[in-house]
Formats: C-alpha cells, sequence, structure tokens
C-alpha cells in the first residue's frame, strides 16, 4: 500500500495533523511517516479502524537515540578593528538538541498488508521528552514502550504501567543512550590481559588507591 | 514465613465489602522456580487458591544485546543471535540475515533459500517437541514425556552438529547465503529423521492428546480471546491457538515459503489444550514442508558471490525484517549510517509480546495453573530479557 495515500487520507480524516513522510534510501524501500505529539492517538486511532486499512497489529516498537550536533555555520558579523567598523566573517558553532524518537512497525492481521512505520520525536533529550502512549490503542506496545523508558528514557503519557522492564528500578541512568557512560562499579580481578590490567589502575588511581 | 524460604510471602489485608477480614497472599513465583524456564519472576496475589493479580518481572538475563552489537560488526552480531532463542539458533540467524539482506539489498541463491528451509523447519520441529515435553513436564508429567521428546529432538540436533559444527549455536547463516553447504550423506540422514517423525508424532499423540488428566488441565484453561489476541500483537502457535489466521510464511512469503503446499492450522478455544494441539499440527506441516524442499533441492552455489560479509558496509537507511520463529514473529530492525557497525539495532522478541496477556489469561485461575499457561506461551528467556 502506498505510503503517500496513507497520508493524504489520514490528512483528510484526521484535521490539524501534521504529517511527514521520512524516506529511506535503503534497498528496503521502508519508508515511514512522522507523526506530530498533538494528534497522535487520534492518528493511530484511524489507522487501526478505518475500514480498509485496519492496522489491527502492532509489531515492533522501538527507540532510537539521536544525539545534538555541532553546527558549524559562516556568519558575517560588524566588528570595530582598529576604530573602523569592519564586516568580518566568523565561524559560529551551535550544538542542536538533538531527539529521541520512538518507532511503530504496523501491519494488518485482517487485510494482510504491511507494514507503515510511524515515528514520534520529542523536542530534546533532556528534558522535554514526552511522548503521547500508543498502548490504549495497540496493546501490544505495553512492554515494549516500557523498554523504550527504561532504555532511552522516554516518557509515555497515557501509559498504564510506565516502569523500567529490564533494568531494576533503582537505576538510573538509559544505557541505550549514545552517551550513556558505564559507571564505575569495577571490580578488580587479577587477569592477565593488558586491558583489564589497565583499567584496574585506572580505577585505583581515580579511587585514590595506590 | 521466614525469609529465608524460596517463594517469599507475605499477608496483607485486602479491603472488603462485606466486613469480614479476608486476606490475600502475595507470592513471589521465581526467579528460581523450575516452571519459569530460566530466570523469571511472577508477583502473584492469591484469594486462596484464586489469582487476583500477577505482574511479570523481567531482566534477569540482560545483557543489552542490542547495545552490544551496535558496537560490532554486521557479521560480529550473528553468533550472537544464537544466543537470544536458544533453542531455534538457526531461526535467528534466519531473521537477522534476512533483515541485512533487506537493508542491503542482498539476493540469496536457490540452493541456499532451500537450505534455510530445510534447517528453518528442522527447528521448529525440535522447539515443539521440547516445547510440548516442558509444557507436560510443568504439569507434573514428571520424565516420561520431556524424555519423549528429548530423544527426538537429539536426532535433529546430530543433525545441526554435523552440519554446523555445534548443536545449539548453529551460527549458521549469513547474509546472502548460508555458511557451509552439507556434507556428504547429510541429505540421506535428514531424510530418514524426518521420515521417522510421523511415527513419534503418532506415539505421543497416542500417549498425551487423550490423556484424562491432560484434558483436565488444559481444556478451558488459560483462555485467550481472538479480538485480545491481535490488539496485544501475539504471534505464532500462540495466536493460531486462537483461531487467528496469521502465519508469516505465508502473509510475507519470504525466502521460498510459497512454493510448499501446507497449511496453517487454528485453534478454536484458545485454551492451553489448543495451543498444544497447534504445535503438534504444525510439527506435521513443517514434516510436509521438508519433505518437499528436500526432495527439490538444487545443486549449485550457497552464497552471493557479491557479497563481501567482511569489512560490510550498507548504504545509510534502515530495514525491519521478519520471520516466522517457532516462538513467533521474530524481527530485526536495522538502521545503518553508512559505518560497518549498525547504528541501530533492534531485536523484536516474540517471547517478551506474548508474555503481555499472561497476566489477562491467569486472572481467576487457580496457582496451579499459572505454571501451564506460562508453558504454553513457550517463553526463552534468553530472547525477553536480551
Amino acid at each position: 500500500m502506498n505510503l503517500e495515500t496513507i497520508k493524504s487520507e489520514i490528512e483528510a480524516n484526521v484535521p490539524g495533523c501534521r504529517l511527514l513522510i521520512v524516506p529511506n534510501n535503503s534497498p528496503s524501500g521502508q519508508h515511514s511517516l512522522l507523526i506530530d505529539r498533538e494528534t497522535a492517538l487520534t492518528v493511530a486511532r484511524f489507522l487501526r479502524d478505518a475500514a480498509h486499512l485496519r492496522f489491527d497489529y502492532c509489531s515492533n516498537v522501538t527507540g532510537i537515540d539521536w544525539p545534538g550536533k555541532e553546527i558549524t555555520e559562516k556568519v558575517k558579523v560588524k566588528k570595530t578593528l582598529d576604530g573602523v567598523e569592519q564586516e568580518v566573517e566568523e565561524i559560529q558553532k551551535t550544538q542542536s538538541a538533538g531527539h529521541l524518537e520512538a518507532v511503530y512497525h504496523l501491519y494488518s492481521m485482517e487485510k494482510k498488508h504491511g507494514p507503515v512505520i510511524l515515528r514520534m520525536r520529542t523536542e530534546d533529550r533532556a528534558d522535554r521528552i514526552h511522548l503521547p502512549s500508543l498502548t490504549p490503542i495497540w496493546r501490544s506496545a505495553e512492554f515494549q514502550e516500557r523498554e523504550i523508558f527504561d532504555l532511552y528514557g522516554i516518557v509515555f503519557d497515557g501509559h498504564p504501567d510506565l516502569r523500567r522492564l529490564l533494568m531494576w528500578d533503582g537505576f538510573e541512568d538509559h544505557p541505550m543512550r549514545r552517551d550513556y557512560v558505564e559507571p564505575d562499579d569495577y571490580e578488580y580481578e587479577p587477569t592477565p590481559h593488558d586491558a583489564v590490567l589497565q583499567r584496574a589502575r585506572q580505577h585505583l588511581s581515580e579511587a585514590g588507591g595506590r | 514465613m521466614s525469609a529465608t524460604t524460596a517463594a517469599t510471602a507475605r499477608f496483607t489485608l485486602k479491603p472488603s465489602t462485606d466486613g469480614g477480614e479476608d486476606q490475600l497472599l502475595e507470592v513471589s513465583m521465581g526467579p528460581q522456580h523450575p516452571s519459569t524456564h530460566g530466570v523469571f519472576r511472577m508477583d502473584v496475589a492469591l484469594d486462596g487458591e484464586r489469582v487476583v493479580k500477577l505482574k511479570p518481572v523481567f531482566g534477569y538475563l540482560h545483557r543489552n544485546h542490542e547495545k552490544i552489537a551496535e558496537t560490532e560488526t554486521y557479521l560480529g552480531s550473528m553468533p550472537y543471535t544464537d544466543r537470544l532463542d536458544y533453542l531455534c539458533s538457526i531461526a535467528n540467524n534466519w531473521s537477522y540475515a534476512l533483515a541485512v539482506e533487506k537493508l542491503a539489498g542482498i539476493q540469496v541463491p536457490e540452493r541456499a533459500e532451500y537450505l534455510r528451509v530445510i534447517t528453518g523447519e528442522l527447528t521448529r520441529l525440535q522447539n515443539h517437541t521440547s516445547g510440548i515435553g516442558f509444557l507436560l513436564q510443568d504439569m507434573g508429567a514428571s520424565g516420561t514425556p520431556l524424555m519423549y521428546a528429548f530423544r527426538e529432538r537429539e536426532k535433529v540436533l546430530d543433525l545441526f552438529e554435523s552440519l554446523t559444527g555445534s548443536r545449539m549455536m548453529c551460527n549458521y547463516m549469513r547474509f546472502g547465503g548460508c555458511r557451509v553447504d552439507m556434507p556428504a550423506g547429510w541429505l540421506q540422514q535428514a531424510q530418514k529423521v524426518v521420515e521417522a517423525f510421523p511415527r513419534f508424532l503418532d506415539e505421543f499423540e497416542r500417549l498425551l492428546s487423550g490423556n484424562e488428566i491432560l484434558m483436565a488441565r488444559t481444556q478451558g484453561v488459560g483462555v485467550l480471546s481472538k479480538e485480545l489476541a491481535v490488539d496485544a500483537g501475539i504471534t505464532g502457535p500462540m495466536l493460531r491457538g486462537s483461531g487467528v489466521n496469521y502465519d508469516i510464511r505465508k502473509v510475507d512469503k519470504y525466502g521460498i515459503y510459497d512454493r510448499f503446499a501446507f497449511r496453517v492450522p487454528l485453534g478454536e478455544h484458545g485454551d492451553v489444550y489448543d495451543r498444544y494441539m497447534v504445535r503438534l499440527l504444525e510439527m506435521r506441516e513443517s514434516i510436509k514442508i521438508l519433505r518437499q524442499a528436500m526432495q527439490d533441492i538444487p545443486p549449485g552455489p550457497i552464497m552471493d558471490a557479491k557479497t563481501k560479509i567482511r569489512g560490510f558496509r550498507p548504504k545509510a537507511g534502515e530495514a525491519y525484517g521478519r520471520t516466522e520463529s517457532p516462538k513467533g514473529e521474530l524481527g530485526f530492525y536495522l538502521i545503518s549510517d553508512g559505518s560497518p557497525n549498525p547504528y541501530r539495532y533492534r531485536v523484536r522478541p516474540p517471547s517478551l509480546v506474548n508474555l503481555t496477556v499472561l497476566e489477562d489469561m491467569c486472572l481467576g485461575q487457580n496457582v496451579a495453573d499459572i505454571v501451564i499457561i506460562l508453558g504454553s506461551i513457550d517463553i526463552v528467556l534468553g530472547e525477553v530479557d536480551r
């Protein structure tokens, strides 16, 4: 089924939704549909319930971390040099915020077609990390959204039971993020590997030991 | 109860409407419970023998497989997929290979496709036999059915060993084909095993299917409705046990599954007995596929000549590949940024998603039924926790 057609159908049926097709250049040709946070639930419900679409089966739900990038731009700035006002080119470096993404792979068990791939993006990776939960539409997202919450730290609003899934409750960080640093809970073992010995030495010096 | 007992239990007061003081018993089943098929825990609240709440607790076997795979090359993750569902390593290899092939647009030679079908269906045979054996073991049929199942499984594992060098951690497939071709005489040996298999199934069915205790313990127990099964994304024999006709081998026709004549067995009631029966019938269908594949397998190369599996760098993009693994839909979602290792590597484990409805199936049942219902889902914790 053509994603363009599905997109225009959603636009006709869900007022105010902002959709964007995210192209995929790999030979798989699985393009995806970026949906906005505000109308996500309505869009999802439409995809599930529309009689000729019937995407009743949400197969895979997963998160992706896209850290912010450093963007270098050349900007012309007016500056006073030696008492004369001049236009100088300066290189400005800005840091983009990056975002977290949740991806949903939808199929239809009734019509036996698919996949349609939905994506949702958070505003940044720090504190505006809320997305609407699609568990009320597809129950199969229940554990998988919990896993994303656990490993990526996306907060799914409207999830019936949002707890960590794989890590323990007292755990604080999100291990699947690209910038995750393992805690230094290193236990010294006298193994003869160089890398291990080096790490042991580093650990000891950081801990103020020998 | 003292804190040192195996199953930790404590009493809590249940708010009662009639003024009486009913008590709920909270039991922590697992993680080291023989019926949990690994390390898995369920927080159960019981009203007498009846289950009123059940929350599964995961993560005891979590090693962040996905993170490790993102630091590995594409080829480097292949042997690690064996460790997901360690009973069906070849099915895992296949699913991963399929996802990479979609990502990079690789064609698989004819002979390799047949080898994949043969080994994949043999995997299904040994998974379902041992799965049924475990189910019966959980039911208290101590020994006999599981030993019968393992006897047959061992024959399939011997085939795997002589083909791939390993009984369980086969590491057999590569993107673009298979790692090794059949050794001399392997096909005849495999044919012998497959031809003998229906007799074992007959024996197994005579022993079990009409058994009064098995029927009493499984019929009407752990009922899963069609609607809930679809909604919760249940796949595999469990979904078909509830009567939904959805088999990815038929729907996607990946590989060369469109060439084989086989049927999709469906259950009617969605209870434990139906799931048991669907697995038995699926094995007979697998035998049909195996017979056809073993007869038709053509000579030829087993690896795509154009694919370099070492130093493999697919173009930037993403792909989701899925197969009908013995436990359900096993999917791999890969994102490439053009570097030698995947930017994102995701496993869609059938066992984890199938556990979504564990509580729904157990509510109102007796505590002894939990064990059977869990056994009928057929989970492997290596895949649930990753």
